[in-house]
């Protein structure tokens, strides 16, 4: 573990690091010699685009949208992302597995990450690869010239049962690691706990959304005059 | 002889040592000076454990992400000479470099992969940190600066999404600002709206109800000034944190 060995960075680092920006200038010129950035039709404000696709990189936020409203899909769920990543260093306070690769010693932190990582690319490559023509599901051999219909056939669940299914959602979230494991209740505090898990209920959600909308069709669990969740 | 001599006269001028402040024999007094008395190689201690040298533990994924912004600045400098940010010009401007200007269709490529491939690393950067437990203290406050070098490149990559103005960056970013007009409270279809179509933050970030003129300006200025500026001081806070939160992570 505690190795001394040191390297002088002049010159084995700075040989490295000049020879990955060495291959990494090679690669950029052949990949932009072989293909050209994308160039359509000039901007017309009255000939949309269908699909119209946001920036690969957000395209995993557009496919929110099948589930969730846009103050949800666009702008809360980003917001949360954000301030969940912001906040990590500060709720994860256990100093084990700091500088090195670990699983065991850190299986709660890494097992929720990866979740909320992977759910991100997989989100992406389903609005990259897979929607066509009305945001339609179109595998890669399905021609986009046919285009698909929407299918409308949603229904919410009544205010006050999704009101309820909410609480107990999040409600017996909150407490269950309190209940089985009282010493990571514990170790956190009050304040801590209640974001730990908060962040995770809410990131697990987001699945569970996506499981009630594709298996029982629907729309909203919770529908409100204000807003709908 | 003679070629030693006017060598000799060079080295010992007051000019080339005002420059060079140290000779290039390989000694290890040399080495060190190397990086001490070079502002860029700085950034970097003289000596590094060895496990920071190992791709397997970094992945090299922080230092791509730096080199991809310097490509970026570097092209995105050059494609200025030819763009003008305004709808009369601009798709012309497009048509222009691709098939007038020399080497105009590689410049716009190199740019345009460089950002790709700048997400995808920066991506991979904070998997590995957080693979690693970097943000574990003292290096808490890095890891949040480093979120806000994630927003900062998402938002260059978004802002530089419009610029060709073509259909496919029309439309991307109508996708994209059509979001924001929900945002609860300060945007005029979110929950509790307070603003309307008119002053909300949508119609801030365009400068309009609709994308045109002044978003295009809006986005190009966020583009090469605003955002730039921001990812370089909040980068030289990142780097320069990483040195005095005790460099580059390691088991305890």
């Amino acid at each position: 573990m505690t190795e001394k060995k040191k390297h002088l960075v002049w010159p084995d680092l700075a040989f490295m690091e000049f020879l990955t920006a060495i291959a990494l200038t090679i690669i950029l010129i052949v990949w932009g010699l072989l293909a050209n950035a994308p160039l359509l039709e000039i901007a017309s404000p009255t000939r949309s685009e269908n699909p119209s696709k946001a920036p690969w990189y957000f395209v995993g936020l557009q496919e929110l949208l099948v589930y969730f409203d846009p103050w949800i899909a666009g702008v809360m769920i980003p917001a949360i992302i954000i301030l969940c990543l912001m906040v990590i260093p500060y709720i994860d306070r256990d100093p084990h597995g700091s500088g090195e690769y670990t699983f065991s010693l850190r299986k709660l932190a890494i097992i929720n990450f990866i979740f909320g990582f992977l759910m991100w690319l997989i989100l992406i490559f389903i609005g990259y690869f897979l929607r066509g023509p009305n945001w339609q599901l179109y595998l890669p051999w399905e021609s986009w010239e046919k285009v698909k219909e929407l299918e409308e056939n949603l229904w919410s669940l009544n205010p006050e049962i999704g009101l309820i299914s909410l609480i107990i959602y999040f409600g017996l979230g909150m407490m269950m690691p309190k209940l089985i494991k009282k010493d990571f209740y514990k170790k956190c505090g009050f304040v801590r706990y209640v974001i730990i898990m908060l962040s995770i209920l809410l990131m697990y959600f987001v699945p569970v959304k996506i499981f009630l909308r594709l298996v029982f069709n629907i729309k909203y669990v919770l529908v409100t005059p204000w807003f709908n969740i | 002889m003679k070629g030693k001599n006017l060598r000799n006269k060079i080295t010992d001028s007051q000019i080339y040592k005002s420059v060079f402040r140290h000779t290039y024999t390989d000694t290890k007094e040399n080495r060190t000076l190397q990086i001490k008395s070079n502002v860029f190689l700085h950034l970097h201690p003289v000596k590094i454990p060895s496990h920071a040298m190992k791709i397997r533990f970094t992945w090299c994924m922080g230092g791509i992400t730096f080199f991809m912004f310097l490509v970026e600045v570097i092209t995105g400098i050059l494609l200025m000479f030819y763009y003008r940010p305004v709808p009369e010009y601009v798709y012309l401007d497009m048509k222009y470099l691709e098939f007038d200007v020399p080497f105009g269709i590689i410049l716009r490529n190199l740019h345009r992969w460089a950002a790709h491939l700048m997400l995808v690393t920066i991506m991979l950067h904070m998997l590995r940190v957080f693979l690693t437990g970097s943000y574990k203290p003292p290096r808490e406050f890095n890891w949040v600066i480093g979120v806000v070098l994630l927003v900062t490149t998402f938002l260059l990559s978004f802002t530089g999404y419009l610029l060709p103005w073509d259909q496919l960056a029309y439309w991307a970013i109508t996708v994209g600002t059509n979001m924001i007009r929900a945002a609860p409270v300060i945007g005029h279809e979110g929950p509790f709206a307070l603003l309307n179509k008119y002053n909300d933050v949508r119609f801030m970030i365009l400068g309009g109800t609709e994308i045109g003129a002044n978003a295009l300006l809006r986005f190009y200025v966020l583009h090469i000034m605003a955002l730039p500026a921001a990812a370089i001081i909040f980068m030289a806070v990142h780097f320069w944190r990483i040195r005095k939160d005790g460099g580059i992570s390691r088991p305890l």
